[in-house]
């Protein structure tokens, strides 16, 4: 009797991604997903090509897996209501720092992995540092520490330079089965971040200082600390996409981040996943499907060789579409 | 269990609360009552820990507790439920009740047990209609609190204050607040509660303590009192200040009326404004008198009713209907701080293109001193920032203009001059409707008052009514 009584009061939600997290955006995103994934089929059936073949489905992986991995970073940031404009300049940071001390040797990798997830932790310290701390706001915040490192590559070097070991290599291009090694780390990179965010006392307060920070002041929260520890957490994870880029490029390159687009591409992943930009609402569920609906179209476009401008603008269209339809959701409700 | 004793409080050098004694029993409803601005809201944000007393002293359990901090209260028992909730819309109740206080080991949370904490928790209050697992967001107001409530309880709270807990719940709504109240006294929680609505603190509390300009007026037993009691001595004060002479002549033609106004916060507004005559908008905090005049003006516009000229559905075209809103927060809503004084008069008249833009001449007609056009508003003094405002409006020549708390935080010579030039106004031909809060102000200016209570008019006095008609029909009875 108890038993039912106590089922009526907390009735369990079942639904695809809510034991992923609980964000109702995501799932919007994984239906746009799956449409585009049928698109894309209809159209390599048209055009004589095989879409849902194991080249295409593990090069769609492959390229996710760097953007897919700041972005999840990206996420923690932006859940706590901050942003991070530093990630691609720090991207390119890491890969040098780890192709230098790597110097083609294995007995480098260690060390140099060691150092990138340092570096990364410390750019990241500061960025939260400066934000709490000299109450700058984030974008200006992480914008000045990007033009730092920027300057400081420039001045260093001129192009690619270090060299990444062959075993170091296979992070970048081998398979377990079907599935890409790179993969493979983003994807446990993106389930951390959701058991950290939704089964952690830090994951439960990034959501409550994103939501309202005077909220969670009042209940005793350190806001301060935990917006400083979300910096720390995005930029190691920047770190390990520098890493994962390294092992792709075997040497470092002081432009792969930029050239990338890390930046604003990987803000734009977790917008487009439902997560709030003013933060408190979201989850790294619907990041990974924005990452994917991204390198999706990317792939379709290649596939019917459309030319990149018109590549970008069908970008910008999809990514206001969805924020708008989200808004218009939360206000009809 | 409570002690306060002679707290005392300033903010910039007004003195907003002096020597008031309050004290709580276990078990016990205590309310708090008193007009706007008699420092009801204060002495709780004292208690809670929001705000420092200059002043004297806070007992609890005779221990003798000082809070720096909201926090502090908190453990020492203390759970305030404010007006506007202080919940994360986003989050589910569960997460909102243990916020910063999640169970669990090694920096995990142990959802089930938060989960089902929080039903037992809704369970022993008696609600029903929502689980752990809801969003907050999707909760009804009345739902809301309960999770305060749920939340002060689960602090361990043995003092909960309720500030105008049910100014924004229907009356069923305020059936189940009060039947939550009394099971939170059973417990042997005291409640301080405030509120404007009488009937509600005659029918649930146990004693009343009554404030009035900051100072204690007086505490007695609920069933020693009678409400017109009650009403006397929450008002009755001198009336001296100065005002101006009232309107030699009867009020002209009709420049603005309406019939049935509604919209989400009011219910059938019939009002009519003449020219040249000062209409006083009566009521307490929450009645509505800021959302007519926003209605009026078109920035939360009526969704019904009849209205000349015709209802306005935005801002601008209130002001091209030839009405204009002086707002109750100058700073946000009013004037652009960062700007200068050049820019703010001529906002309006930019804006929609019309009306004069020579400065010096606005400056004067406002009494700007001195009458500098190139300063920034942000360094003006409250007084010369209403007159920028008022400047503003007088750029476009409105027929009609609406005063929201029109001398709010403004030193006493501007004061004067902004009623003289309210009267100057009006005596030209102008309509004018002002909110106030200052029962004098509203009485001393206003050529005729209308009250309004819960978003509708109930009544309308003449010039010159004494305070005790003005509350009598803005508190429920």
């Amino acid at each position: 009797m108890t038993e039912h009584v106590k089922q009526r009061r907390v009735p369990a939600r079942v639904t695809y991604l809510g034991w992923m997290s609980s964000d109702r955006p995501a799932r919007a995103v994984y239906v746009a997903l799956i449409l585009l994934v049928a698109l894309g089929w209809v159209l390599f059936e048209v055009d004589g090509g095989r879409f849902l073949g194991l080249e295409n489905i593990v090069g769609i992986q492959q390229r996710s897996a760097a953007l897919g991995i700041v972005a999840v970073g990206q996420t923690v940031a932006i859940l706590a209501g901050s942003l991070d404009l530093s990630v691609a300049y720090l991207i390119s940071l890491s890969s040098l720092v780890a192709a230098e001390i790597m110097a083609g040797g294995d007995a480098g990798v260690l060390p140099a992995v060691a150092a990138v997830l340092a570096v990364s932790a410390a750019v990241g310290l500061v960025n939260g540092l400066v934000i709490t701390g000299l109450k700058v706001h984030p974008f200006i915040a992480t914008l000045g520490v990007a033009l730092i490192i920027r300057g400081a590559l420039d001045w260093r070097y001129d192009g690619p330079a270090g060299s990444v070991p062959a075993s170091f290599q296979h992070l970048g291009y081998d398979r377990i089965g079907p599935l890409p090694v790179s993969a493979l780390l983003w994807a446990a990179v993106a389930v951390a971040a959701w058991f950290l965010l939704s089964r952690t006392r830090l994951g439960h307060r990034i959501y409550a200082v994103g939501g309202d920070a005077e909220v969670a002041r009042l209940s005793g929260v350190r806001t301060g600390r935990v917006v400083i520890i979300a910096h720390v957490l995005c930029s190691v994870c920047a770190g390990i996409a520098g890493l994962l880029l390294a092992s792709r490029l075997g040497a470092g390159a002081p432009t792969v981040g930029t050239d990338g687009g890390y930046d604003l591409e990987s803000i734009a992943a977790v917008v487009l996943g439902g997560t709030a930009l003013a933060g408190g609402r979201g989850g790294v569920a619907g990041t990974v499907g924005g990452v994917l609906l991204l390198a999706v179209l990317d792939s379709v476009f290649n596939q019917l060789e459309i030319n990149s401008f018109a590549k970008d603008v069908v970008r910008g269209v999809v990514l206001v579409a969805a924020l708008a339809i989200y808004a218009r959701g939360r206000r009809t409700k | 269990m409570l002690k306060m004793t002679g707290i005392g409080k300033s903010f910039l050098g007004v003195r907003v609360l002096r020597g008031v004694d309050l004290a709580a029993a276990a078990g016990e409803v205590h309310a708090v009552v008193g007009e706007n601005g008699a420092g009801k809201s204060t002495l709780m944000k004292i208690l809670a820990g929001v705000h420092t007393p200059d002043e004297g002293s806070i007992e609890i359990d005779g221990r003798r507790v000082t809070f720096g901090h909201p926090v502090e209260a908190q453990r020492s028992g203390v759970a305030i439920i404010y007006q506007e909730f202080t919940l994360l819309p986003e989050r589910t109740v569960a997460e909102n009740v243990f916020l910063g206080r999640e169970p669990g080991r090694w920096g995990l949370v142990d959802r089930a047990a938060m989960e089902s904490a929080t039903a037992e928790l809704l369970h022993s209050l008696g609600e029903e209609s929502f689980g752990p697992r809801d969003l907050v967001r999707r909760l009804s107001v009345a739902r809301q609190q309960v999770v305060e409530i749920a939340k002060a309880v689960s602090l361990n709270a043995r003092i909960v204050v309720m500030d105008e807990p049910t100014a924004a719940l229907a009356d069923h709504e305020v059936e189940l607040l009060h039947a939550l109240v009394r099971r939170l006294t059973e417990r042997g929680i005291a409640v301080l509660y405030i509120s404007h609505r009488l009937r509600e603190v005659f029918e649930l509390a146990d004693r009343i303590t009554v404030l009035k300009d900051g100072a204690l007026v007086t505490t007695a037993a609920a069933s020693t009192l009678t409400q017109a009691e009650l009403v006397r001595l929450m008002v009755g004060r001198e009336l001296d200040s100065y005002f101006p002479p009232r309107a030699a002549q009867p009020p002209g033609e009709v420049l603005l009326s309406v019939r049935g106004g509604g919209n989400a916060r009011l219910r059938g507004i019939d009002l009519e404004l003449r020219a040249g005559e000062i209409v006083g908008l009566g009521g307490l905090q929450g009645s509505g008198r800021s959302e007519l005049a926003k209605a009026l003006f078109g920035a939360e516009p009526f969704t019904s009713g009849e209205m000349t000229p015709r209802r306005p559905r935005t801002s601008r075209e209130g002001i091209t209907a030839g009405i204009g809103l002086v707002t109750e927060d100058r700073k946000a809503e009013g004037l652009l701080l960062g700007q200068r004084v050049r820019d703010n008069a001529l906002l309006v008249a930019r804006a929609t293109g019309r009306g004069q833009t020579e400065v010096d001449r606005l400056l004067e007609r406002v009494r700007l001193k001195p009458p500098r056009s190139g300063q920034e508003v942000r360094s003006l003094s409250g007084g010369n920032q209403q007159k920028v405002v008022l400047a503003k409006w007088m750029a476009v020549a409105p027929r009609v203009l609406l005063f929201d708390e029109p001398t709010r935080g403004v030193d006493v010579g501007a004061k004067a001059a902004i009623h003289d030039l309210m009267r100057e106004l009006a005596d030209g031909g102008m309509a004018i409707l002002m909110i106030s809060s200052e029962l004098p102000e509203l009485i001393g200016m206003s050529d005729r008052i209308v009250v309004l209570r819960e978003g509708r008019v109930t009544g309308e006095l003449p010039a010159g009514p004494s305070e005790e008609d003005v509350m009598r029909l803005a508190a429920a009875s």
